[in-house]
């Protein structure tokens, strides 16, 4: 046996199953030819390494969407010799789960059956005579509890043993089979209704469900701002003013304290010392940014996105904005992408392959490209606005917020078709696995390191070298009429939105030390959010869609931007 | 003899049983996934106001179904 894939239904706890068979190195690849993601770890076997996949969550095996292709092809791609699927089955729902199980089965691959969520049958009232359903199937059916570890060990002892069924059935006949197995294994008895279904059921209706969103938006907001400013606080700033500014004062000795090459490293001096916002080097402000400025905030985000997704709360939150994102265009699994994206639009941009059709992908990216900036752009935002306070935030979020819906609009009346329905399965409230958790926070925070930092580098080698060539006053004297004729924004403000091509959050830093009145750092805000995604955004998003459809795209983010930013100019 | 209406139609916490859907094998191959077919019994959970979706719960399963889907589900009312 060479590998196990481990299959299920969305929402059976797999991922959970998942961190508890593979050690701490994961890997997150894409599937060749498309940008759905999978993951993939290493598991030891009687001293052998097992490549462990946690295939895509699908329903049926007659995929609906572009994950759930994947996940039929990896079954397909499977022999029998070196491959054992692991059927993860959420233990509540035996009947419909079963569905999938049986189709797996005419796979013919050695297979085995986790009935997980075990601990959770007794509370739903629900009973399984696993022997009995064993025998049925012809595979093992093992009762798991990813969250415990319950049943893992027993889990990892039967996969060596894992058999092909032989059990056969046709279509028409699949509900009658499934029908008759669960009336011979399952016995279910009354049960109370228990506080976490309640909260489930008052979170989407409107009357409470409403109210508990705001609260829920509200509550992340300030846990995202306190964990953020608490590190910046306490940790990035310290560490950066503390420890490393003395060993860049010494590597600036030792340049000259001036030149070129000490400008791209080090940057300017600034009142004979370094300014890790201003001084603009690879080393100081290169890293200073994204690692101590940045990265507090992209942790504190993930860390409570993580706990929105893996309690549940999200599937609930779509149903209750569906019929308001029909207005533009979407339905109500469209807010997830744009919550993502709100941490960095490149997972947001990944994420909206969720959705069915064309029409729905080409108004979301268009409007998270356009009206969603990322975290490192509102964690840059918040300190520049920040004296200011609600007088600098209101206008630039608000201004955003507007052009979302506005441009929504405009795209649902002016694009052929009508957005689909919501469907979608709202799992119940479930306490987060926390070993799970900060494996997929670590996980994110290490994709931004590395996505991220190699750009903010770039980024302000480039705009040294540009600086030094003069480029930037070229390019600088050609927009004048357009940057301070329409947008009302100093010649300066060129140089930022150059490298707000590349990256959002030095591009904010740039604006540091042109002192800009409020109303010019609102608009740059605005006009540096919607002139265009920045470089890794972009990257995914052609592979995605293509270059028509992405220089549609471009054509609609440039014209929005410059009606948007001269009516800001034109009414603050 | 029991009412048929379409599931847009029920309020939250009535009960009933489908009896039909007008629809595609795309929308009839969803349904039976989240395990909703001919003869499931069902419950209302909520209703959003402006078609907003319904959310309805069969055996331990929740599932909400868009406005528009959910008028072409048949329900036996009880």
């Amino acid at each position: 046996m060479k590998r196990i894939l481990l299959m299920g239904n969305p929402n059976v706890g797999k991922s959970v199953i998942f961190s508890r068979l593979t050690g701490a190195k994961v890997i997150v690849s894409n599937y060749p030819g498309t940008t759905v993601e999978f993951t993939e770890g290493i598991m030891r076997i009687d001293g052998k390494d097992t490549e462990v996949i946690d295939v895509p969550g699908t329903y049926t095996l007659q995929p609906t969407s572009a994950a759930e292709k994947v996940s039929v092809k990896m079954a397909d791609e499977s022999n029998r010799e070196d491959t054992v699927i692991v059927n993860v089955v959420d233990s509540t729902n035996l009947e419909r789960n079963l569905n999938l199980t049986l189709q797996l089965l005419k796979k013919r691959i050695p297979m085995i059956v986790a009935l997980n969520f075990w601990d959770e049958t007794k509370h739903t009232g629900v009973d399984i005579n696993t022997e009995e359903l064993s025998k049925l199937l012809g595979i093992q059916c093992i009762p798991t509890c990813g969250i415990t570890g319950e049943g893992i060990k027993k889990l990892v002892d039967e996969v060596k043993h894992a058999k092909v069924s032989a059990f056969e059935y046709n279509e028409q006949e699949k509900w009658q089979k499934i029908g008759n197995i669960v009336e011979k294994v399952q016995k279910v008895f009354h049960r109370h209704h228990r506080f976490s279904e309640r909260l489930g059921e008052l979170s989407v209706k409107p009357a409470t469900g409403i109210p508990i969103a705001v609260i829920a938006a509200f509550i992340s907001f300030k846990v995202i701002r306190f964990i953020g400013e608490w590190l910046i606080g306490n940790v990035g700033e310290p560490v950066f003013e503390n420890l490393w500014a003395p060993v860049m004062m010494k590597v600036s000795v030792l340049l000259g304290s001036g030149g070129i090459i000490h400008d791209i490293i080090i940057g300017k001096l600034i009142d004979g010392g370094i300014d890790f916002g201003q001084s603009f080097g690879i080393l100081t402000t290169g890293l200073f940014v994204p690692l101590a400025a940045v990265l507090p905030y992209i942790f504190s985000f993930y860390l409570v996105l993580s706990v929105l997704e893996d309690s549940g709360y999200l599937p609930r939150l779509a149903v209750l904005v569906d019929s308001a994102m029909h207005k533009v265009g979407l339905h109500g699994f469209g807010i997830i992408p744009m919550i993502l994206g709100l941490g960095c639009n490149v997972p947001g941009a990944l994420s909206l392959r969720i959705m069915e059709t064309k029409r729905e992908r080409f108004i979301a990216t268009t409007l998270m490209a356009i009206a969603v900036p990322c975290m490192a752009q509102i964690a840059m935002v918040s300190g520049l606005l920040g004296k200011h306070g609600s007088q600098g935030f209101i206008p630039v979020f608000g201004s955003l917020l507007l052009v979302w819906i506005i441009l929504g609009a405009i795209l649902n009346k002016i694009l052929k078709g009508r957005s689909p329905e919501l469907f979608i399965e709202i799992p119940p409230y479930r306490i987060p696995y926390w070993k799970g958790l900060l494996k997929k926070v670590w996980m994110r925070i290490i994709w931004f390191i590395k996505e991220a930092v190699p750009w903010v580098q770039f980024g302000v080698f480039l705009i040294n070298i540009l600086y030094t060539l003069r480029i930037i006053n070229f390019i600088g004297n050609i927009l004048r009429p357009v940057i301070s004729g329409v947008l009302g924004l100093p010649a300066g403000a060129v140089a930022a939105l150059v490298i707000g091509f590349l990256r959002k959050d030095v591009a904010v830093g740039m604006l540091v030390p042109l002192n800009l009145s409020l109303k010019q750092l609102i608009i740059t805000s605005v006009v540096l959010t919607m002139y265009f995604p920045c470089a890794a955004t972009f990257a995914v998003l052609v592979k995605e869609f293509g270059a028509k459809d992405m220089l549609k795209a471009t054509l609609i983010m440039v014209l929005s931007t410059l009606i948007v930013g001269g009516i800001l100019n034109f009414i603050l | 003899m029991a009412e048929v209406i379409s599931l847009v139609e029920m309020s939250p916490g009535e009960i009933g049983s489908v009896v039909g859907m007008q629809g595609g094998h795309g929308m009839i191959r969803n349904m039976e996934g989240m395990g909703i077919r001919i003869g499931s019994k069902i419950k209302i959970v909520s209703q959003q106001f402006m078609r907003g979706p319904v959310v309805i719960s069969c055996g331990n399963t929740q599932v909400a179904i868009g406005f528009g889907m959910a008028r072409r589900i048949m329900v036996e009312k009880r």
